[in-house]
């Protein structure tokens, strides 16, 4: 039972939940200074030392955007059939059931209804721990409810993404949910309700070259990833190394592909301001 | 190469066993029927992962007929449109006004290009930001007249670059996305070689798909895939058969419409073959699109794409 873990940002260790909780101590990757866990928590996963960002799950996400006691999760009970059979060196299958027991979550996303400020919405949050937040057939189907029932209830829609693109295991079937949720994405400019997309680490691949990339308004968390392609595999093609800031929030922002910039801190009063507009 | 060895040394303990079986009159006849089934099912294995190891490489053949020997076989006449009308040309992606059964249609064709200069020029059919502007500037210009669409998807993926990133790749391929799924004119799209993950299907959301018999579609490359969830490049021939890329399991998976059988052992053998067949199956599919009006198309198109996607309702446990 270890006493101080090693909890990166970048990465998510899928170690035994029990253990996880009894770790009271994390070691911040940024300054690799240690941490109180609790202090933490109270702090938005935000390092009180360097501002260094730690991963936020879709409920601690959710917590730190909407009013207290607003929210109310729709999430369809759904979770995947595995419809391509599919095994690598684990059984996709098996894969999902390790997440959920691991997140207690059906799939990579929370959808729900709550208030920003006082401002009613549809709000969808990814969770990078189930499978690297990949979009395949649950996910897709979730987002697409999410904004269904946005324009049921006329409501605005915010999807939070933390995603790594589509999900492999699906193959085709997850491709196809670009398309899916490209295309009920028209739904709510046709009602002219407003999708404001929330980018955070990371958003890249099939899901940054989708539903991400086509909010009213897209704001990137500070120390988000942003891009299509790996920067390794971008590496390889183009025989050079990347910059480090490559495909990150400020890059994002400095070649007009996001609006704005965001502290995690001020995020929901960002939001707040924002649907005020619409 | 490995696999092959445990298939050999699964026969000869077959072979072992059934010697020892005759000679010292012991019964190892269940012993053997276990083996002989469990070398059945590894053959079995084996094939099927050639097989759709295969469909890779005829995908990827360097004499497969590209977009544009298929233009200028079936369109009469064919009058190519340059350029994103922001930064450049993109090689990658060909496109223009064409003349198809005599009606004017709007023809958006990812290209890689022949000889080497050509497939540089093209290249090799990987799409920068650029092409997928293009492909917008296209679709819009074609709805504006009422022009149908026809895509011919071959590409590996879109271009890993550093300016294709800093020129929002990604969004493009969104808003390309966006935009063909709500056109309010026909759309065809077919996969002619490689159809490689979100850079092909930024021009595959149409009304109908259809795939040429050896051509393949995937989420990501058999290369890319196996990197990642093997960690092993090598292991891209298992990553293929796990993905399900051929036209086959597309068709079974209710993602495309139609597989049009290649001529000879592929369409580099035979293309007028191939080529006559594509051109039968496009006009169909067009011509029975052009029975639906404008908002009819747009609904049954949405729903189609409403409905893709595969899962069960979760029986017993709480989202906690």
């Amino acid at each position: 039972m270890p006493l101080f873990r090693d909890e990166e940002y970048l990465r998510v260790d899928f170690e035994d939940k029990e253990e996880k909780d009894e770790a009271l101590w994390v070691k911040c990757k940024s300054c690799e200074k240690l941490i109180f866990k609790k202090k933490l928590q109270e702090n938005n996963h935000v390092c009180p030392n360097c501002g260094g960002y730690f991963f936020l799950t879709a409920k601690e996400r959710i917590k730190t955007l909407v009013d207290e006691g607003s929210f109310t999760d729709k999430t369809k009970r759904i979770e995947s059939d595995d419809p391509l059979n599919f095994v690598d060196t684990q059984a996709y299958e098996e894969r999902v059931e390790e997440n959920q027991t691991e997140t207690g979550m059906f799939d990579a996303i929370i959808v729900g209804r709550g208030e920003i400020k006082v401002n009613p919405l549809v709000l969808a949050v990814m969770d990078f721990r189930f499978i690297g937040g990949s979009m395949g057939s649950v996910v897709g189907e979730q987002i697409v409810n999410g904004i269904e029932r946005a324009v049921e209830e006329e409501l605005p829609f915010v999807l939070v993404s933390s995603s790594g693109g589509a999900r492999m295991q699906e193959g085709l079937l997850s491709l196809m949910q670009m398309v899916k949720t490209a295309s009920a994405r028209d739904l709510l400019s046709r009602e002219k309700l407003p999708f404001i997309s929330v980018m955070t680490y990371p958003t890249t691949a099939g899901v940054q070259a989708s539903i991400a990339s086509l909010g009213d308004v897209i704001i990137a968390e500070r120390g988000a990833l942003i891009g299509f392609a790996g920067r390794r595999v971008i590496e390889q093609t183009i025989g050079e190394d990347l910059p480090p800031d490559f495909q990150s929030s400020k890059f994002a922002l400095d070649h007009g592909i996001v609006d704005s910039v965001v502290e995690r801190d001020s995020m929901r009063d960002e939001l707040a301001g924002i649907l005020d507009f619409f | 190469m490995s696999e092959e060895k445990t298939l050999q040394e699964l026969r000869e303990q077959i072979e072992q066993l059934e010697a020892l079986n005759s000679r010292n009159g012991l019964d190892l006849s269940r012993e053997i029927d276990n083996l002989t089934e469990k070398l059945a099912e590894r053959e079995k294995d084996t094939k099927e992962k050639l097989e759709e190891w295969d469909k890779v490489n005829l995908a990827r053949h360097p004499d497969r007929p590209g977009s544009e020997e298929y233009l200028d076989y079936l369109m009469e006449d064919f009058y190519p449109l340059h350029g994103d009308r922001l930064i450049g040309d993109d090689g990658a992606l060909i496109g223009g006004l064409a003349k198809y059964n005599g009606e004017t249609v709007m023809v958006i064709a990812q290209n890689k290009g022949g000889e080497v200069e050509q497939s540089q020029q093209s290249n090799f059919g990987m799409l920068r930001s650029e092409g997928y502007r293009k492909a917008q500037r296209l679709m819009k210009l074609a709805e504006t007249f009422q022009f149908p669409v026809l895509t011919l998807i071959d590409t590996p993926g879109a271009y890993p670059g550093k300016e294709a990133e800093e020129r929002n790749i990604g969004g493009m391929i969104a808003k390309s996305i966006s935009e063909m799924v709500s056109l309010e004119v026909p759309t065809v799209a077919a996969v002619i070689g490689e159809g490689g993950s979100g850079g092909a299907v930024a021009i595959g959301a149409a009304d109908r798909v259809v795939m040429l018999e050896n051509s393949i579609y995937s989420v990501i490359s058999p290369e890319g895939c196996a990197a990642i969830l093997w960690e092993d490049r090598d292991k891209a021939d298992e990553a293929a058969r796990a993905l399900k890329l051929t036209a086959g399991h597309a068709q079974d998976l209710g993602i495309i419409d139609e597989i049009i059988p290649e001529g000879g052992s592929g369409a580099h053998e035979d293309f007028e073959t191939t080529a006559d067949n594509l051109d039968h199956s496009l006009s169909n599919h067009l011509e029975e699109l052009e029975n639906y009006e404008e908002d009819q198309l747009l609904a049954k198109r949405r729903k189609k794409y409403r409905s893709i996607g595969s899962f069960k309702k979760v029986m017993k446990k709480e989202q906690s």
